[in-house]
Formats: C-alpha cells, structure tokens, sequence
C-alpha cells in the first residue's frame, strides 16, 4: 500500500478489525519499523527524510515535538500517577520549559481548549473519567503544536454523547491549528466527521480510497459497499 | 589485627581488580553508572553492600576509615562496616573526619568540609534517577545515551503543584559536569551543595543494583530545579540543643510522649567536637520547658 499526507489534511483510515490498520498507523508513527517500504516525513529543517533512517535522537526528538499520538485508551498515553497539569506540561519540559510558571499558565490555556474545568489541573488523571482522560491526552499532545497527530480510535471507548462532544472538538482543533491528522476507525461516523479523505483497508491492503463523502455516498469496492451498508441507524 | 583466613578486606583480589576497573571506568565518565558484578557480602542487601565492595577494593593498609550513618559514627550499621575493615584489613578507624583517608557514608555528608585526597564512599539503594517514571531499564539507558532529561522535572513540578515548593528533600536530582542525570543516594538535599567542586574523590556504591558511579574532584554539580522556583536547602528555626550550631543539618528527636522534643546535629563527630570546643546549646532550657 501506499498513500500521501499533506499539511493540514485529515486521514481517515477506516477497515475491518485486523485489517491492519492500526499496525499501518503504528509504522508510519515510527513506533513500528516495517519490514519493508518506507515513511518519509518533510522535516521543518532538512526536507524529507525517511523516518526510519534518521538518527534515533532526531526521530525521538520529532515524535516528541512535531508528532502527536492519541491512543484509543488514554491510560496508554497519560502518566497516570501524575497531575494532569504534569501531563500537559510533560512535553514542555522534554523540549527545555524551565519556569513552572509559564508552564502552568499554558497547562491552564489548553484544559480550557479541550473544554476541560481548570480546577481539575492539581487531579490525578484516575479521578477523570473516560472522556476527560481523552481530552487531557489530547491537550498533552497538542501542547508543543506538532504538525501531524496520529489517533487510534479517538472516541472507541467513549458513550455517544460523548463522544459526539468529543468529535465537535477535534474537529474544531485540527482546522484551527491546521494540523494533519490520522484518524484510523472502524466507526464510519467519525471518519465522516472528521476525515477529508479516506482510505477502506482490508486484509493489509487498501481495497478503495478517495474523498471521505465520495468513498461513504458511493461506494465502489464490494467490500466497501458491505461496510457501508451494515451501518445500523437506529 | 587483621584477622587470619580471609584475603587482605575481605574480597578476592580478582573482585577487587574488577571493581577498580569500573570505579576507574565510572570517574572517567561523572555521573556514569558502570554496572558491575557486585558480589554478596556478609550482611544483606540495603545495609551498604555497594559501600563496602567499593571500600574493599580502595582501601590500603595505610588507610584510615571513618564509617558514618546518617552521619553518625555510633550506630549499627557504622559500628559493624567499621569493625569489619577493622577484622579483615586491619587498618586504623577513626571518627575524626579530617583524619580519615577513606569515608564511608550511608545518607550523609560529613559537615567538615573534606579535602584533597580524602575519598567518601556512598551507599546506595536504588541508583537510577528516572526509575520513578520511566520502569523500563533499556529505556532509562536511551534517556542518559539521549540526554532526554526533561521529564525529571515533571516530578519536581508535581511536588510544586501539590505542596507548592519543591517537597523532595532527600535523593534529590543533581546534573554531573552538565551531562549525566545522578541520585546522590539519599543524603538531605541540605547536602547536595557539598558535592559541588568538592576536592574530594566521591564513589557511589550500589551492591543490589550492580551499578558505580563517580564524582571525580572538583567536578561541577547541579541540583535541578524551575527558573522560578530555584533549590533551596532545608533550614531550621532552632539550634543544636546540644552544641548550639545553626547551620548544620539537625535532627529532630522525640524526647517524651508529652510532645517534648529537641533538635540535635545529624553529623555527631561535629557535634561533639564543638561541644569540647567549649560549644554548648539550649539543652537545660529545653529540659526545663519540658518538664512543665
């Protein structure tokens, strides 16, 4: 398979479970080297470059700063026995912050951006529930203002209401930062939602892709036609 | 008099050769944990198997030793890691920090400032600053190979945010010659100062952990801290009750179950040198404000 990401765009990589495409998301976060092909990423500083054949100190310092991952289940991405103020403030310090009171102060601006109550700053994250988990992981990531955000089922563990609270969001901070990201799903809502393009995988290969609404409206692959069609509605 | 039956302190030349390559290995490198194959000791782990290996591979028969723990020269452990090297090498102890070529300390640092040539051997229990965020070990390594040092201070952030100053107090983080992330074992932050350009050589001993590192002398060290929320030592409002001194490290002891209590010094070869100086603290008034 292969696929381009552009700056700003949305991806939304949507199939089957085992179809591969969380192992597809994994190897082009460099948290995964493929057995073969390559990931290039256009670095701010040097062009493109192949993830994989960087040096480990850059490629650390790129998922560090430049790259966002959201997993499905934020007790993956958060440090659960610190603050969440910790949390946000996390990937500041990796890249320098030394004053605790311009941390804080950013901290505090982006639980306001994920709409999260600044009072909880001092709380451990096991006080939160599911969904403001999934908003402080967002934030921690979003914090040193990468350029591309890899989210694994952002809303999978999420009740509706939710999790329809949660897409509003999403959506308003990726058009706003402008950032890139993809989104791999096996909910067809959310890729509707967010996603400018999408790719339908199957079996580790990309059976269709094209624009979101053109791929979901008409379908042309027989198996993107039977994921489309048993989508309940209630 | 050296005891008969055992190798000149205890262990076998070919051990002692080892560690001297890591200790050689760990000041050419400040801060470096060089991993060696420590081997058991006649006293359980966390009691200062890592000290005492490095003492016996250092130590000579013109040595003198000093053994402190929390600065105390008369405690358990001080008094049998002292008889031991007394047993097995027969070398001179004494108390008198400036006296002593050889300095073993569990969570102190003695409050006479050391000089050239004296060595101060530390034990330590856990010898990794990251392990309280990062469990995996092949990842710590990166982080040091890395540098990747910031998350440190994600620790020293929670202790403001919660306690709204810097609560560690004891092990806390120093930078080594500006590169290597060390725990200085847990002795008082009071005392992380010391170590700084110290002109003495500090050893670090870890027996469980299989780790030494090194402070060569005269090597920079820096406590971490926030641009706005610089380190500080602990200070106290009281004096020695006994010598009266103000700026050594104290210990704050429970005297009674009526909520009497003083505050002596934590370094008694200190303390009792003063006090034969002609020093004396407000331990008859404290008495009497007891007892009422």
């Amino acid at each position: 398979m292969s696929f381009d990401i552009w700056p700003g765009e949305v991806l939304g990589i949507v199939g089957e479970s085992g179809s591969g495409k969380t192992t597809v998301l994994n190897c082009i976060s460099a948290r995964l080297e493929p057995t073969s092909g390559t990931v290039e990423y256009a670095t701010r500083h040097d062009g493109p470059a192949d993830i994989y054949r960087i040096s480990e100190p850059a490629r650390r310092l790129l998922m560090r700063t430049d790259w966002g991952f959201v997993h499905q289940n934020p007790q993956e991405g958060l440090r659960m026995e610190v603050s969440a103020g910790a949390n946000i403030g996390e990937r500041l310090m990796a890249v320098g912050a030394r004053h605790y009171g311009n941390i804080r102060e950013t901290a505090t601006d982006w639980l306001d951006k994920v709409e999260m109550d600044t009072g909880r700053m001092d709380d451990l994250p096991l006080t939160f529930s599911g969904g403001m988990q999934q908003r402080l992981q967002i934030a921690r990531n979003l914090v040193t203002a990468p350029r591309i955000v890899f989210m694994d089922e952002p809303t999978g563990n999420l009740d509706v209401s939710v999790q329809a609270r949660l897409l509003d969001l999403l959506r308003g901070l990726v058009s706003d930062l402008g950032l890139a990201a993809v989104i791999v799903t096996h909910d067809l809502a959310v890729a509707r939602l967010l996603s400018h393009r999408l790719l339908v995988m199957r079996r580790g290969e990309i059976v269709e892709s094209g624009l979101t609404d053109q791929v979901l409206d008409d379908p042309q692959h027989p198996y993107s036609q039977l994921l489309v069609s048993s989508v309940l509605h209630p | 008099m050296a005891e008969q039956g055992y190798n000149f302190a205890y262990l076998d030349e070919q051990t002692k050769r080892m560690i001297r390559r890591a200790i050689l290995k760990a000041v050419a490198i400040p801060g470096y944990q060089v991993p060696f194959g420590s081997r058991e000791m006649p006293l359980p782990f966390g009691w200062g198997t890592g000290g005492i290996q490095v003492t016996a591979s250092i130590i000579g028969r013109d040595d003198t030793l000093k053994v402190i723990d929390q600065g105390a020269d008369d405690t358990v452990n001080a008094v049998s890691i002292r008889k031991f090297f007394a047993r097995t090498a027969g070398v001179e102890t004494t108390e008198r920090t400036e006296d002593a070529t050889i300095l073993q300390t569990r969570h102190r640092i003695p409050e006479t400032r050391l000089g050239a040539g004296q060595i101060l051997v530390y034990q330590v229990p856990i010898p990794e600053p990251l392990r309280w965020l990062e469990p995996r070990e092949a990842e710590t390594r990166k982080m040091h190979a890395l540098e990747e040092y910031g998350v440190m201070h994600v620790r020293l952030y929670e202790d403001i945010a919660r306690f709204g100053h810097i609560a560690t107090s004891y092990d806390y983080p120093v930078r080594v010659n500006g590169r290597y992330l060390m725990r200085p074992s847990p002795i008082p932050k009071f005392d992380n100062p010391k170590m700084d350009r110290s002109p003495a050589l500090q050893l670090f001993g870890a027996g469980r952990e299989k780790r030494i590192y090194a402070i060569p002398p005269h090597t920079g060290v820096r406590s971490l801290d926030f641009d706005d929320h610089p380190f500080e030592v602990q200070k106290w409002e009281d004096v020695c009750a006994l010598c009266g001194s103000g700026d050594s490290f104290l210990d704050e002891i429970v005297t009674d179950d009526r909520g009497g209590r003083m505050f002596v010094c934590s370094d008694t070869d200190y303390c009792g040198r003063r006090r034969e100086a002609g020093h004396a603290g407000p331990t008859s008034r404290n008495g009497e404000a007891d007892g009422a």
